[in-house]
C-alpha cells in the first residue's frame, strides 16, 4: 500500500534512478488516452456523469495487475501544494489540477504508473521510466491498457481509431516522450539546428523548466506529434531512432567542448557545484541552471562520485512546491530559499557521496 | 554571484561567446541576459510559440482548406445529438464534447484531421470488441490493393476473383457494423 505522506514528501519515484543512456537520457514516458464511449468528455460532462466516469475507472482498476500498489487520490482533497508536487513529480499535468472537483489519480506505489481521471479525457493511463526505457515502457502501457479495456468500453471509430477529446490525440491515443538534457549541444549553440531536424520529422522538442523561449537547465522533451495513421510500435521506433541520434550528438559536443574550453569547462562546474554546496540562499532557476553544470561536470569526469540518481532527485528537490511541502506549508522568497540551499546541500553532501576534489 | 551587468540581481545566467577566436564571459541575470539578447542560444523551433489557442488554430486550418475546395461540406450546422456540441463551438474550443461528435461531424472533421495527422486511418491497437471488424477492414484493403495491381498487369482472371472476394467482404462487414 502506498502512503500518500511519501508521495508528497520523498523525492523517490523510480523514474529518478539512473536508467539506460541515463548521462543523456532522465525518463522516458508512454501516455495513453482513452475515454469511455457513452458518456460525455470531462469538459462537457455534469458533475454526476464525472462522478460516473471515476467510479467505473475505480472499479476496473480492480481487474490491474498488482491492483493493491495502487493509491487513488483525489485531487480535490488535496491542497494546493500538494497538487503543485504532483505536477513536478510529473504525475499530474497542470491542466488535471485547474478544475478539481471530481478529478483524480491512481498512482502505482514506484510512481511508474500513473492514471489521471478526468483530465482532457477520461482516462490518461502514464508509464514512466528511468533512461531510455521506450520498449519496456510501452510493453507495459500496452498490458495495462490491455487490462483496463477488459472491464470498459472505450470509444473507439474504424477509421479514427481512440477517440479524444483533442483530435490531435485520436487513432493510437499515444504520446511517447523522453526527457533530456543537452547542455552541450546548448553551450556548442547546435540545439536549434538539431530540433529544426527532429521537427521535420515529425517530433515535437520543448524545454522542461522555464517558461517562453527559455529552457531552463537545459533539459528538453522530445515527443511524437502524429498520433494517427501509424502503428504504436511504429511511433516508438521513430522516437528510439531519433533520440538515438540526438543522445549521439550530445556526447560528441560534451567531447569537443571539453577539448576546445580547456580549463573553461571544469572551473564552470566546479563553481557551479560549490555553490549548490555552500550557499546559504539558492533561488529556484539559478539551482536548476547550476545543477545542469554539475550534471555536465560528472557525465565528462570533472566530479567524480557523484551519482545520477541523486541529480535527477533533485530535479524534483529544488521545485517550489516541494520544498513548501516539506517545510510544511507555504514559504516566502527568503526562507523558501533558503530551505532549497539547504535540501540541495542534504543532497549532495550525505554519506557516501562525499566528493573528491582533486 | 551578482549579475555583471546591473550588479544587483543575482547571476543566473553564464554566457560565453567566442568571436574571431577571442573568447569572452559573462554572468547576468535574467533580465539583462534578455536585454542583451543572449536567450537566443536556447531558442528552438518549438519553443518561441507566444500563447496561441488551439482553437485559433483549428479555424485557420479550416479556412485554408474550405478556402481550397470551395463552401464547407455539409453538416456543418448540427448539434451532436449526444452532447449538444455545435461545429462553431469545436471551433472556438478546438475540442470535442463526445464520442458521438466524431460522427455527428465526421465529414467537416476529415480534412482538418488529414492536416493535423496525414491522413485518415487508424492503424494501431483495437481494442478486443473491435477485432473481428477491424480485422475485415484490413483484409479488404489489402484485398484491393491485390485487385489494383491484378488490372495494371492485366490478369483479369485474378482480378474477377479479386473482386468477388472484396463483394463478400464488404457484404459482411456491412453486416458487422
Amino acid at each position: 500500500m502506498v502512503d500518500p505522506e511519501r508521495v508528497f514528501t520523498q523525492a523517490d519515484s523510480s523514474w529518478l534512478q539512473e536508467g539506460p543512456d541515463g548521462d543523456v537520457v532522465i525518463s522516458t514516458r508512454i501516455r495513453l488516452a482513452r475515454n469511455l464511449a457513452d458518456l460525455p468528455f470531462p469538459s462537457r460532462a455534469s458533475r454526476e456523469e464525472l462522478e460516473e466516469i471515476l467510479l467505473r475507472l475505480q472499479q476496473a482498476k480492480e481487474h490491474l495487475p498488482e491492483a493493491k500498489r495502487y493509491l487513488l487520490l483525489e485531487i480535490g482533497r488535496l491542497s494546493p501544494l500538494e497538487q503543485q508536487v504532483l505536477i513536478e513529480k510529473h504525475l499530474v499535468s497542470p491542466e488535471h489540477v485547474k478544475d478539481p472537483q471530481e478529478r483524480a489519480l491512481l498512482l502505482r506505489d514506484d510512481e511508474a504508473v500513473s492514471i489521471m481521471i478526468n483530465e482532457e479525457d477520461h482516462e490518461r493511463l502514464q508509464v514512466l521510466l528511468p533512461g531510455l526505457n521506450l520498449e519496456q515502457a510501452w510493453k507495459l502501457a500496452t498490458r495495462l491498457d490491455d487490462s483496463l479495456e477488459r472491464q470498459l468500453e472505450y470509444a473507439f471509430d474504424d477509421e479514427f481509431g481512440f477517440l479524444t477529446c483533442c483530435p490531435t490525440n485520436i487513432g493510437s491515443g499515444l504520446r511517447a516522450s523522453v526527457m533530456l538534457h543537452l547542455p552541450a549541444l546548448v553551450l556548442s549553440k547546435q540545439a536549434s539546428r538539431v530540433f529544426g531536424t527532429l521537427s521535420q520529422f515529425g517530433l515535437v522538442i520543448r524545454g522542461l523548466y522555464g517558461e517562453g523561449t527559455q529552457a531552463l537547465g537545459n533539459f528538453f522533451q522530445i515527443s511524437n506529434q502524429q498520433t494517427l495513421n501509424r502503428s504504436e510500435e511504429d511511433l516508438i521506433h521513430n522516437l528510439q531512432a531519433l533520440t538515438s541520434q540526438v543522445i549521439e550528438q550530445e556526447r560528441s559536443a560534451r567531447r569537443r567542448l571539453y577539448q576546445e574550453l580547456g580549463d573553461r569547462l571544469p572551473d564552470m562546474v566546479g563553481r557551479a557545484y560549490g555553490i549548490l554546496t555552500h550557499a546559504r540562499l539558492l533561488a529556484g532557476d539559478e539551482a536548476m541552471q547550476l545543477l545542469s553544470h554539475v550534471r555536465l561536470g560528472v557525465n565528462l569526469n570533472l566530479l567524480p562520485s557523484i551519482d545520477l540518481a541523486r541529480l535527477n532527485r533533485l530535479l524534483v528537490v529544488t521545485r517550489p512546491g516541494f520544498i513548501q511541502r516539506v517545510a510544511g506549508g507555504p514559504l516566502q522568497s527568503p526562507e523558501r530559499d533558503r530551505k532549497r540551499a539547504s535540501l540541495v546541500k542534504e543532497q549532495l553532501l550525505t554519506k557516501n557521496n562525499h566528493l573528491e576534489v582533486d | 554571484m551578482l549579475c555583471e551587468s546591473c550588479k544587483k540581481n543575482p547571476a543566473t545566467v553564464y554566457v560565453q561567446r567566442t568571436v574571431n577566436g577571442v573568447t569572452t564571459e559573462a554572468h547576468l541575470c535574467e533580465q539583462c541576459a534578455k536585454e542583451r539578447g543572449e536567450w537566443n542560444i536556447v531558442v528552438g523551433p518549438t519553443l518561441n510559440f507566444p500563447d496561441f489557442s488551439l482553437g485559433n488554430l483549428f479555424a485557420s486550418l479550416l479556412e485554408q482548406h474550405t478556402g481550397l475546395a470551395g463552401a464547407p461540406v455539409g453538416s456543418t450546422e448540427d448539434r451532436c445529438p449526444g452532447c449538444g456540441l455545435t461545429y462553431s463551438d469545436f471551433r472556438e474550443q478546438g475540442r470535442l464534447g463526445c464520442a458521438r461528435c466524431y460522427t455527428t461531424f465526421r465529414e467537416p472533421l476529415k480534412p482538418l484531421i488529414r492536416r493535423l495527422q496525414g491522413s485518415v486511418q487508424h492503424v494501431g491497437k483495437v481494442p478486443r470488441r473491435h477485432k473481428g471488424r477491424a480485422k475485415l477492414r484490413y483484409n479488404l484493403e489489402s484485398l484491393r490493393r491485390q485487385l489494383k495491381e491484378a488490372v495494371a498487369k492485366e490478369a483479369f482472371e485474378t482480378a474477377a476473383k479479386f473482386r468477388d472476394q472484396i463483394k463478400e467482404m464488404e457484404e459482411r462487414l456491412e453486416e458487422a457494423q
